[in-house]
C-alpha cells in the first residue's frame, strides 16, 4: 500500500506533468512566432546577397563587415562606412533626446494626473489615451501640417510679423524629434503614472515637514520612489524610437534616414537581404545592451516598493 | 509647567477652516481659539469628524486656515509653508521614507537645514539612542516592526529639535500592550526633551493618562479646555462629561448659588450640594452629573431610590444598574474584593447615596 505522502507525491508530478502538456501548443506557438523569424534573419545575415533580391545559398560574412565597414570596388581595402555609423548616431542620438524629451514633458504629467481627484483621474487616463485611437501614419502627417513651411507655426509667425520667412523645421532632425516625441509621450507618461499613483502623498508631506523645500521634495522622496516608472517608461520610449519607420520616411523626408530606413532600403532598392538582417541584429544589440546598462545602473540606487 | 507658566508656545487665535464651497461647505473649525504652554503635553481629544486632525494640519502648515491667527511664540505663522516652521509632525502612518534606512530616516530634516554633517551624524546617534533603536539604524523602514517604526518616527520628528512637535494619532496603529508602553515612553520623551507636544487622539483613556491639559472638540468647536481632573470631574457641558468616561445625568433644580456650590433639588425630592460654574444663574431644570464611582449602593435610604435592574461585572470592579424611582436610570460602580460579592441581587430595592462634591452641575 502506498502511504499518503507517496500518494501525494505522485498526484503532484502529475499535476506538474498535466499543467507542462496543456500549455505545449501555447509555448510552440510563442516559441516558433518568437525566435522562428528570427533565426531565419540570424541565418540570412551569413548568406550572399542575390541578384534580384532574395539570398544565394553561400556562407559570407561580407554583410556583417558591411555593417560599419566599407569596401573599396577598387583596391578591396575596408574603410569606415562614414554614411552607416552616422544613421547609427543619429538613430541613437535621436532616441535619447526623445527619451529625455518625453521624460520632462510626461513627468509633471503624470503628477498631475495623480495629484488629481480620483473621479478626474480616470478622465486624464482616457485622454491620455485618446491618440491611440488614431493609425500612427495620420498622427505623424498631422504633426506634418502643424510644423510645415505652410503649417500652423509658420503662419502664424509669419502674421505676427516675428519672423519673415518660414522656419524650416519638416525633413529636419527636430521634425523627425518632435513627430517621435509626440508619438511616444503616453508610452512614458502611463508608467510614470501607474508609478506615481501607488505613491504615498503623505511622504510628502513628512518631506515638507521636515524642511525639504518642493524641489527637494521632489528629488529626494518623489523621484526615487517613482523610478521604477521612470525606468520603465523610458525603455517603452527609447526602443520603439530606436527602430522608429514611420516618423523618420515622413517627417525626416528620407534625407535623415535613421536605422529602420536604412534596414528597409536594404530590403527594397538595396537588394542586399543579408546586410539589411545584419543591420536588424546589429541594432537588436545595442538595444540589449543598452538596456543592460540602463537597467544596472538604475538599479544600484533602484527602490523597491513596498 | 512650574518653570515659565505664562508663556504660550503656540496660540490658536479665532481660527476657521472651511473646506469646499457653496452648498458642499463644511466647517472642519469654527472660529476656535486655544493657548498652548510652553513645555505642556497637550491633548486635543475628540471624536473622529471634530476637526482636532484640521486644527493639528493648520499649525503643521500642511492646511492654510479661512480665517484667524496661528502663532508661535507670538509670530504668525499661519501663512507659512510647512518647511519654513520649526514645528515637526509625528503621522498617524508614520510616513517613513520606504527608501532609506532608519538613520536617514531621522537624519533627513536636519539635512535640509544644511547642518554639517558630523553634527548630523552625532544627533542621528543621539536620537537612535534616546528611543533604543541604535541596533537597527542600518534597517530598511519595511523591514522593522509597527511599535519600532513608531519610534523611528518620533526620532525623526524630535530630531530637528522642533519648538512643538505635533503627534497625529500616534498609538492608534499599535496593539494594546505596546500603546500602553509607549505611552509612557512618549511621556518621558517629552520629560527628557522639554519640547511642547500637542497629541491628537480620540482615545479618552490616553488623554487622561498622558496629558497635562486637554482640550474637548465636537463639531469644530473646542467645548472645554483643562486638567484631565477637571475634564473628568468638572465636565462643562453634557458632551464633555457624555465623551468621557461614563457619568449618570440627573434632572435637578439648582438654587442657592454661593462660592461655586449650589442646591440640586433631584426628581426624587432629596437635595444634594453640586459643583458649579461661575457665573451660573438659578434654574428650575438643569441637568446634574454624577460618576459612577463616585455613588454608593445602601440598602437603607438614600438621596435616590430605585431597584437593581441589571449587574456586570468587569474583574476589577462591577457595574450596579439601578432603575430609579423617578424612571431615569442610575449606574453605581463599586470596587471589587476577593472575599466579599457584591453585596446586592437584581430586583433588590435599594437607596443610591451621593457625596458631597460628586456632583457637577452642566452648563446647559
Amino acid at each position: 500500500m502506498a502511504t499518503a505522502e507517496e500518494v501525494a507525491k505522485a498526484v503532484e508530478r502529475r499535476d506538474v506533468r498535466d499543467r507542462w502538456l496543456l500549455s505545449a501548443p501555447a509555448l510552440l506557438v510563442i516559441f516558433l512566432a518568437a525566435t522562428g523569424p528570427l533565426l531565419i534573419v540570424l541565418v540570412y545575415s551569413f548568406l550572399t546577397p542575390g541578384s534580384y533580391g532574395d539570398v544565394k545559398w553561400q556562407f559570407s560574412p561580407e554583410a556583417w563587415i558591411a555593417v560599419f565597414l566599407e569596401r573599396d570596388i577598387f583596391d578591396d581595402t575596408l574603410s569606415i562606412a562614414a554614411a552607416h555609423v552616422t544613421i547609427f548616431l543619429r538613430s541613437i542620438k535621436l532616441s535619447v533626446v526623445t527619451t529625455i524629451a518625453t521624460l520632462v514633458l510626461g513627468f509633471p504629467t503624470a503628477y498631475f494626473m495623480a495629484t488629481r481627484s480620483e473621479k478626474t483621474r480616470d478622465l486624464w487616463l482616457f485622454l491620455i489615451t485618446i491618440p491611440f485611437w488614431t493609425n500612427l501614419l495620420i498622427r505623424t502627417f498631422a504633426v506634418l501640417q502643424i510644423i510645415r513651411n505652410e503649417g500652423i507655426i509658420n503662419t502664424i509667425l509669419l502674421k505676427l510679423g516675428i519672423i519673415s520667412a518660414p522656419i524650416q523645421i519638416l525633413y529636419t532632425d527636430t521634425a523627425i524629434l518632435i513627430g517621435m516625441a509626440y508619438v511616444y509621450l503616453p508610452l512614458m507618461v502611463l508608467p510614470i503614472y501607474a508609478s506615481m499613483e501607488k505613491l504615498d502623498f503623505r511622504l510628502v508631506e513628512a518631506g515638507y515637514d521636515l524642511y525639504a523645500s518642493r524641489f527637494q521634495v521632489l528629488r529626494r522622496i518623489i523621484f526615487p520612489l517613482v523610478k521604477p516608472g521612470v525606468i520603465a517608461g523610458s525603455i517603452l520610449v527609447f526602443i520603439p524610437a530606436l527602430g522608429a519607420y514611420v516618423t523618420p520616411s515622413v517627417l525626416g523626408g528620407g534625407k535623415n534616414m535613421m536605422l529602420s530606413n536604412l534596414i528597409e532600403l536594404q530590403f527594397g532598392q538595396g537588394r542586399n537581404w543579408p546586410l539589411g538582417s545584419a543591420l536588424s541584429i546589429a541594432v537588436m544589440i545595442i538595444v540589449m545592451v543598452a538596456l543592460l546598462a540602463y537597467v544596472r545602473n538604475a538599479g544600484k540606487s533602484g527602490v523597491r516598493h513596498g | 509647567m512650574p518653570d515659565k507658566p505664562d508663556r504660550n508656545a503656540i496660540e490658536v487665535v479665532n481660527v476657521s477652516k472651511i473646506f469646499g464651497s457653496g452648498e458642499g461647505q463644511v466647517a472642519a473649525l469654527d472660529t476656535v481659539s486655544v493657548s498652548i504652554r510652553e513645555n505642556e503635553f497637550f491633548t486635543l481629544l475628540g471624536p473622529s469628524g471634530c476637526g482636532k486632525t484640521t486644527l493639528l494640519r493648520l499649525i503643521a502648515g500642511f492646511d492654510f486656515p479661512t480665517a484667524g491667527e496661528i502663532l508661535l511664540y507670538g509670530q504668525d505663522i499661519a501663512p507659512l509653508p510647512p518647511f519654513k516652521r520649526p514645528v515637526n509632525t509625528v503621522f498617524q502612518s508614520y510616513a517613513l521614507f520606504p527608501h532609506m534606512t532608519v538613520a536617514d530616516n531621522i537624519g533627513f530634516g536636519l539635512e535640509m537645514l544644511g547642518k554639517p554633517k558630523a553634527e548630523i551624524k552625532a544627533r542621528v546617534a543621539e536620537m537612535l539612542k534616546l528611543v533604543k533603536m541604535e541596533a537597527l539604524a542600518g534597517r530598511r523602514t519595511s523591514q522593522i516592526s509597527g511599535g519600532q517604526q513608531q519610534r523611528v518616527a518620533l526620532a525623526r520628528a524630535l530630531a530637528p529639535q522642533p519648538k512643538v512637535l505635533l503627534l497625529d494619532e500616534p498609538l492608534s496603529a499599535l496593539d494594546y500592550k505596546l500603546r500602553k508602553e509607549m505611552q509612557i515612553e512618549l511621556k518621558r520623551l517629552q520629560h527628557e526633551t522639554g519640547i511642547t507636544f500637542i497629541f491628537v487622539t480620540h482615545d479618552q483613556e490616553e488623554a487622561l493618562t498622558m496629558s497635562d491639559r486637554i482640550a474637548v472638540m465636537s463639531s469644530g468647536k473646542i467645548l472645554q479646555v483643562g486638567s484631565p481632573w477637571d475634564i473628568y470631574d468638572k465636565p462643562a457641558e453634557r458632551f464633555v462629561a457624555d465623551f468621557i468616561g461614563e457619568t449618570n445625568f440627573l434632572t435637578a433644580a439648582i438654587s442657592e448659588i454661593a462660592n461655586g456650590k449650589a442646591r440640586a433639588t433631584l426628581k426624587s425630592g432629596a437635595t444634594i450640594e453640586a459643583t458649579v460654574a461661575q457665573g451660573f444663574q438659578p434654574k428650575p431644570n438643569a441637568t446634574v452629573v454624577v460618576r459612577p464611582e463616585h455613588a454608593k449602593l445602601t440598602k437603607a435610604k438614600g438621596e435616590l431610590s430605585g431597584t437593581v435592574d441589571n449587574i456586570v461585572y468587569f474583574g476589577t470592579d462591577t457595574h450596579v444598574h439601578v432603575h430609579l424611582d423617578s424612571g431615569e436610570l442610575f449606574t453605581v460602580r463599586q470596587q471589587n474584593t476577593r472575599s466579599a460579592g457584591c453585596g446586592f441581587e437584581k430586583g433588590d430595592a435599594v437607596g443610591i447615596l451621593i457625596g458631597s462634591d460628586a456632583a457637577q452641575v452642566l452648563k446647559d
